[in-house]
């Protein structure tokens, strides 16, 4: 039998003006899991594309399960045995677990549906895999970690036996996480292989067997797991070594700037009796479990989510915010978890993007003026280090850090004094999470105060000076940063549960 | 560090691919033009005569109410949303405005004792109606969360049963309110007399719309919140726009652009039924559409509106020129809108 499952030998593809793969060879063994490493543009999802047939190769060749193959679309690849759980997941919200599985191939009796078999086979599979869940629940009743479940059960329902993740973590906790890697260690003695696609480093250290680094669409190395530490990946992906994953801390604690007392939310599902105290310069980490009600606590404080009782003070004085738009007033900024859905304009201009929540301070009379939105735009591309080619692009052809840079640069506009931020660096390359980190801290220099609700627990430990840990919409205790441990942030974690 | 720079600058490289694209890409944006381009040469070689500064002036007249509604209607499909009560406002308008703007000598006038009234006063007051109309599609989308079809469809039907309503009552019953007073139907059909060109009033007065409009969506913080609602609604709410306020602002616009515009359309006519203004949201919604605004919202602009309004009638005016049938000309239209449309979805589809 041969040694690989999966050879992409040689393979380059260029875009007008631009080489995005170079010479690139992926061999993942039978049964391994296979990380793939490199900074966003570094070519690991146009290798992935070049993978399914959605883009076409410029030269090189594929080898599945000893056979050459090309692939012409995800479900020619879905065929052969090869499928993707990816980074958003693409499921019919309004349906049940079984109908999205056997989408495009219900299984029939004559004229219709077999309903029985279709909810059997989703039976078997699931306890196959050890996922508890019943297979007609509705989609939408489902977590974002049990959907990626029904995805990874839906691709060994078409018998594949080449599954690639691409980001499957970014927005699970610690226990899904773990979860997560129990179906993939099943995955494995199944014979199945996957290609795991992660910023997370050290998640890879855990669940991975073999690495292959991409840099600049060039293949790097490919290696056994246990020969690389983690900062030499690093240094690998970047070229240049990262010596400090976090910036060093020069901002020390001021006044309180903002009591909260028994914030409750009106949703009985959300945050319940919240008390905390927040410093200048300080930078508060959230930690929490997914469904924690961290992103809660920041809408509430934030207008967007309606609050029941409880009271905030700000520089002495009791405040309420009943929208975001009075929360802007009272120099609050809210950076949200989901880029695509709650922040950036993406028809529209950078320019645009940076100047929508300070328009108020470009009006003469009723008119907005031209330069001074113009200058404000030059000093967000300037300040944050934006790559982009003119103010007028728009911002969804820019990379996520990018856009993420642009819409932190939209609030430092407003000159908040509060900076509320929901997983700021999700989904963002090393170094452009660096430059993020750096920023924030430099905020705290200045005398702000920044809230950071995160569930990568080395981040939060690396930036936070104090981490407020929530547990089922309670506050469960507040940890000091300088000596708390991932233990004890999950041991108050489960507190409520 | 040089490599740094290196990756810096392929990045910026890949985010101006799409510009640079080139021809395919600059045809994709402008292929319906072309399309209508060819569809205006093939009315010119059939029949020449088409080429006239005579049909020119027609054209631009007959397109200035359109000109207007286009424009309330636009703004609406900028915040994605959508009107249908649209031309059932218009004939609203027309209606009452008509109403009260009758010759003072006439025998058969609606109101028998009605004094001459100061022109600019019924118009004001049917752009106050239409407006306060508009603001309850606006509050119905906005608060009730009403998707804008139906809510607009309802009001369409609303909005007929109104106009229905004063229009057909005794003693005068479902006649056409005629015969209108010449201080009114002169703002339709007058030119002001600049020596060496006369220029229609309703030229001027859709001018200065357009430019007002023109101010209102680029140079105030309404006209970018209108396009922050339509691009995206959550982003727009947590970025601090009152998302509740734009929408129902937005639709009392299209609701005084409706009053006018339905009040010049009674003055040009020269008369007004229950039935003036029928079928014309579709007229305006398919220029916008033509004119590069899309249905998904945040795209769109005031010059965008305008080309559309005028190609659409540019091909009518052509095709009546040269006897196409109306049933045909209807044909026509409706392959100009899904071509556009399919033209747009197939640009955004290769964006993927």
């Amino acid at each position: 039998m041969e040694k690989y499952l999966l050879q992409m030998e040689h393979v380059d593809k260029s875009f007008p003006g631009v080489r995005a793969l170079s010479d690139v060879t992926l061999n993942v063994r039978y049964g391994s899991v296979h990380a793939l490493l490199g900074e966003n543009g570094a070519g690991k999802s146009t290798l992935m594309k070049c993978l399914f047939g959605i883009y076409h190769m410029d030269a090189g060749r594929v080898i599945f399960d000893g056979e050459e193959v090309q692939i012409k679309s995800s479900l020619d690849a879905l065929r052969q045995g090869i499928s993707m759980v990816h980074q958003e997941l693409n499921q019919v919200k309004t349906t049940r677990i079984v109908d999205n599985i056997w989408l495009g191939r219900f299984p029939r009796k004559g004229l219709f549906v077999d309903e029985k078999q279709m909810v059997e086979r989703t039976r078997e599979i699931f306890s196959d895999l050890g996922i508890d869940l019943d297979p007609k629940l509705k989609t939408e009743k489902l977590t974002v970690s049990q959907a990626q479940m029904v995805e990874i059960a839906k691709a060994v329902s078409y018998d594949s036996k080449l599954i690639v993740m691409d980001e499957p973590t970014s927005s699970l906790s610690q226990k899904e996480v773990d979860q997560l890697f129990v179906i993939i260690r099943r995955l494995q003695e199944k014979n199945v292989s996957v290609i795991y696609i992660s910023h997370k480093l050290d998640e890879i250290k855990e669940i991975a067997d073999e690495v292959t680094i991409l840099r600049d669409g060039e293949w790097i190395t490919t290696q056994g797991i246990d020969e690389l530490s983690t900062a030499e990946m690093i240094n690998l992906m970047v070229g240049r070594s990262l010596d400090n994953r976090f910036p060093e801390i020069t901002h020390t604690r001021g006044d309180v700037i903002m009591q909260v007392e028994g914030l409750t939310a009106q949703d009985p599902t959300s945050i319940k009796d919240v008390s905390f105290d927040l410093y200048r310069g300080e930078i508060l980490g959230v930690a929490g479990l997914v469904g924690a009600k961290r992103t809660d606590l920041l809408e509430c404080l934030f207008g967007e989510r309606t609050v029941k009782s409880g009271t905030i003070t700000m520089d002495g004085q009791v405040i309420e915010n009943h929208s975001p738009a009075e929360a802007i007033k009272h120099k609050f900024a809210l950076v949200t978890e989901e880029r695509r859905a709650t922040g950036i304009f993406g028809d529209l201009s950078i320019r645009f993007n940076a100047t929508i929540s300070n328009l108020g301070s470009y009006l003469q009379r009723f008119l907005l003026n031209d330069r001074a939105i113009t200058k404000s735009t030059a000093w967000v591309i300037d300040a944050m280090r934006v790559k982009t080619p003119t103010q007028r692009t728009k911002i969804k052809a820019l990379s996520g850090g990018n856009q993420q840079k642009v819409i932190i640069g939209r609030w430092l506009l407003t000159e908040p004094d509060i900076f509320l931020m929901d997983e700021p660096t999700r989904g963002i390359d090393v170094g452009a999470k660096y430059e993020i980190y750096q920023l924030m801290m430099n905020l705290a220099k200045d005398g702000k105060a920044v809230m950071m609700v995160s569930s990568e627990l080395p981040e939060i430990i690396g930036v936070a000076d104090r981490i407020l840990v929530m547990s089922n919409g309670r506050l469960a205790g507040i940890l000091d940063g300088e000596i708390a441990t991932q233990e004890e942030i999950l041991r108050l974690s489960a507190l409520y549960l | 560090m040089n490599l740094l720079r290196k990756l810096q600058r392929k990045q910026v490289e890949e985010i101006n691919r799409p510009g640079k694209r080139g021809i395919v890409q600059f045809l994709m944006d402008y292929v319906i033009y072309l399309v209508l381009f060819i569809l205006f040469i093939v009315i010119v070689a059939i029949n020449p005569a088409f080429l006239s500064w005579g049909n020119f002036g027609n054209i631009l007249q007959q397109s200035s109410t359109r000109i207007i509604f286009a424009l309330g209607v636009g703004g609406i499909i900028v915040a994605k949303g959508t009107d249908l009560s649209l031309g059932r406002q218009v004939g609203l308008a027309a209606v009452i405005s008509a109403s009260l703007l009758q010759n003072v000598g006439y025998t058969y006038r609606m109101y028998p004792n009605l004094p001459q009234l100061p022109v600019i006063l019924p118009i004001l007051l049917v752009m106050l109606v239409t407006m306060l109309v508009s603001m309850v599609n606006g509050f119905v989308v906005a608060k009730l969360k009403v998707d804008a079809f139906i809510a607009t469809l309802g009001m369409m039907i609303i909005a007929y049963g109104l106009t229905s309503i004063y229009f057909d009552r005794p003693p005068l019953g479902a006649s056409p309110i005629g015969s209108l007073d010449p201080r009114f139907t002169i703002l339709a059909t007058g030119r002001l007399n600049l020596g060496f060109i006369r220029i229609p009033y309703i030229i001027i007065i859709a001018a200065v719309t357009v430019v007002l409009l023109w101010i209102i969506w680029n140079k105030t913080r309404f006209g970018k919140n209108i396009f922050a609602v339509g691009g995206n609604l959550e982003a727009a709410r947590v970025s601090g726009v009152n998302v509740t306020r734009t929408l129902i602002t937005v639709f009392a616009l299209a609701g005084l652009l409706y009053g006018m515009g339905g009040a010049l359309e009674a003055a040009r006519v020269g008369s007004a039924t229950n039935n003036t203004g029928n079928g014309y949201e579709l007229d305006a919604i398919s220029a916008c559409i033509v004119g590069g605004l899309s249905f998904n919202g945040g795209i769109g602009s005031i010059s965008g509106i305008v080309t559309g309004v005028l190609i659409f009638q540019v091909i009518a005016y052509g095709l009546n020129f040269i006897s196409v049938t109306p049933y045909l000309q209807n044909v026509i239209k409706g392959l100009i809108i899904i071509i556009a449309v399919a033209i747009d979805s197939q640009k955004y589809a290769t964006k993927k």
